[in-house]
């Protein structure tokens, strides 16, 4: 296995998680991002900011989270035992409300009165514009023109929440725009404004920060498995796009050498058609948005658009932690096909009374067949990342089914 | 000598402000790049920044943008623009080229055969705009075949890592800011001039300024204390739409010859 003695010592003081990650910014970035990193490893080891963020997460986002045994799915596959971590309970549902609560905290005490953040699905622009308006901020979310068509519910329901929503209409008008155009805002603004990035990626110290408010899921499942189980899982899985929910979960685990780790991204129509998102199983080292990771382009650098059924995947990078875990050989990264995770998804619905997130259902659908190479002693710890209701227009519309 | 350098050292010589356009390459058009450097040499170019296209410009604004969209889907890659910097070479071989870009074409490229197949093509300098001082280490290839590591300085850098530009950089240092930047929009004219001048005074190298120069006005008023203008949306703008060699040539000339009067005027 890996060399690595200690998977907690990571990112270096420079960003960097062995030959990836790092700052590769333009000089107008460095000296907001070393204002925002001499804040926030102030804050990160401040008494007073960890239990601030603290009540925030048990009396506003409702954790803990519990980890639930699916047993009727697990009969279903008639392998291991699959629990799934609850996510999708938090309040917007999803992980990614960890993290804005976080951040949100951090421009606070920054003194920033302006919130950006840039959105794929929508689901961390409505996550940034809901702690924004808790905090009596503006928010600003730039999002993607192709996918503001395709997440008109999302669009509302950040309108309902006060924020402006501004249309990106360079590119591929997806997600890796709106994350360019985000930068610029920042740029030209960084005066009174903070920038709430919403993976694992970006300079540094995004790809550090992220985490450290999104290890909360690993940290509570890793009590809740002892104290319910008395054990740990054989194996970890979750879904990969930039891959904040996944490095949640992992973190924690990643010096427990015994369990193993498996990320699922997403593989699309399949990784031999091209069109997928599966930066890590099929991508190559590069840089993009400030960091050195696995990346999905062609052979002149130029990056690729991919394609994935759940837009929260659609991202032809992925963070850097996850790089470092590939090469490492800690962690696997393995690709869902759109098919497997639609599969999942109606599997999960009808034996668990579950609507996962389309994206959520790629970790399902890998925690299916991770379940079958395991005795039924086994336990397979999935994280439920985010609940599916976002989703139902889009698989009633792939499935030919008028709402 | 390497050309940057010796370019600005006749610059010194001479008493004049270097004059450094910048233009995508394969915009507006692939076939007709090496004339378009022709003709910026003719009205007047110092030195060539050459815009290698990247799909995601973090740091670049909506002109410059669009301008590698529209490279890119006319397939141009960096294999192109090397060629076209050689075929420049054939009739020009003193005008310093500078590739300004992004790290990733070069990575997948690899760094030790760009560095190779560069200065095979009489490349002079690189300015990989999202390759800070910090992760610079890797370009160390670039540096060993020859290659100038151009750096960038802003408004915004601190006064410690100023110090630190100054003392690593080569050809020449590029200060750079636009229109809007926190700071720079409250920044007059004189207080650019007393940074300007106090890099200057610190830098190893000569310092060019790019600080949304438009036209012969501008360049002229940053002129008094910039060893070089650097100009490139405007340009970039101005240039757009034409697909005609004589009309592309026509239009930089039109465009940059005013500039260069003003510069040399007393």
């Amino acid at each position: 296995m890996s060399t690595i003695d200690d998977f907690h010592a990571w990112p270096d003081a420079q960003g960097r998680f062995g030959n990836y990650g790092g700052s590769y910014v333009a000089e107008t970035l460095i000296a907001p991002l070393a204002e925002l990193t001499e804040a926030y490893l102030r804050l990160r080891k401040d008494p007073a900011f960890i239990a601030e963020l603290d009540r925030d997460l048990t009396n506003y986002v409702g954790r803990p989270s519990p980890i639930y045994f699916a047993e009727r799915l697990t009969k279903h596959v008639g392998g291991a035992r699959i629990l799934l971590k609850r996510e999708d309970l938090n309040h917007t549902g999803a992980h990614k409300i960890n993290n804005t609560v976080g951040q949100a905290l951090v421009a606070r005490h920054m003194g920033k009165t302006r919130i950006i953040a840039e959105t794929g699905a929508g689901q961390h622009g409505v996550a940034s514009a809901t702690v924004a308006t808790r905090l009596g901020l503006e928010c600003v979310v730039y999002m993607g023109a192709v996918d503001i068509e395709r997440q008109k519910a999302n669009v509302y329901r950040m309108k309902l929440l006060g924020a402006e929503v501004v249309p990106v209409t360079s590119g591929s008008k997806t997600l890796k725009d709106a994350l360019n155009e985000a930068m610029r805002d920042w740029v030209t603004n960084v005066a009174d404004t903070f920038y709430i990035i919403g993976t694992v990626a970006g300079p540094h110290p995004y790809p550090l920060m992220v985490r450290d408010f999104n290890a909360i899921v690993g940290r509570e499942a890793r009590a809740q498995m002892l104290a319910q189980y008395g054990r740990l899982p054989d194996v970890l899985t979750a879904c990969v796009g930039g891959g904040s929910n996944a490095i949640g979960l992992f973190h924690a685990f990643l010096n427990d050498r015994d369990v193993r780790i498996v990320g699922a991204e997403a593989a699309g129509e399949g990784i031999a058609t091209g069109h997928h998102a599966a930066s890590l199983a099929a991508g190559r080292p590069g840089v993009l948005h400030g960091n050195r990771t696995y990346v999905l382009c062609d052979d002149n650098g130029q990056i690729t658009e991919t394609h994935s059924v759940s837009a929260g995947l659609d991202y032809p990078g992925v963070g850097p932690e996850h790089a470092f875990l590939k090469d490492a050989g800690r962690a696997d990264y393995v690709g869902v096909t759109d098919d497997e995770a639609l599969e999942a998804f109606h599997l999960l619905a009808r034996s668990e009374g579950i609507l996962a997130a389309l994206e959520s259902s790629h970790a399902v659908a890998q925690a299916i067949k991770l379940a079958r190479e395991y005795p039924k002693d086994g336990i397979v710890l999935c994280n439920l990342s985010g609940r599916g209701d976002k989703d139902v227009h889009t698989i009633a519309e792939r499935e030919g089914v008028e709402v | 000598m390497n050309r940057i350098d010796a370019r600005f050292a006749q610059l010194k010589a001479a008493h004049r402000t270097g004059l450094i356009p910048f233009v995508t390459a394969g915009d507006p058009s692939p076939e007709h790049v090496v004339a378009l450097m022709h003709a910026l040499v003719e009205a007047g170019a110092d030195l060539i920044e050459l815009g290698v296209p990247f799909s995601d410009p973090m740091a670049d604004g909506p002109v410059i943008q669009h301008a590698s969209e529209r490279a890119i889907a006319k397939g141009v890659g960096l294999a192109d623009v090397l060629g076209w910097v050689a075929e420049f070479r054939q009739r020009d071989a003193d005008t310093p080229v500078v590739l300004m870009g992004y790290l990733n074409p070069v990575e997948i490229h690899g760094y030790a055969r760009f560095a190779r197949e560069a200065v095979q093509a009489g490349v002079d300098g690189v300015l990989l705009v999202d390759c800070p001082l910090e992760e610079s280490a890797v370009l160390a290839s670039l540096r060993e075949a020859g290659l100038r590591q151009i750096l960038l300085a802003a408004p915004t850098t601190a006064p410690a890592r100023m110090a630190a530009l100054c003392e690593s950089a080569e050809g020449f240092l590029y200060y750079v800011s636009f229109a809007g930047i926190t700071g720079a929009g409250r920044l007059s004219t004189s207080d650019i001039a007393a940074r300007v001048a106090d890099i200057r005074a610190h830098a190893r190298t000569p310092v060019a300024v790019g600080f949304g120069v438009r036209d012969a006005q501008s360049a002229k008023a940053i002129a008094a204390f910039a060893d070089a203008v650097v100009i490139g949306s405007a340009l970039v703008e101005r240039l757009a739409g034409a697909d005609e060699e004589g009309e592309i040539a026509a239009r930089a000339r039109a465009f940059l010859e005013p500039i260069r009067t003003a510069l040399d005027a007393p």
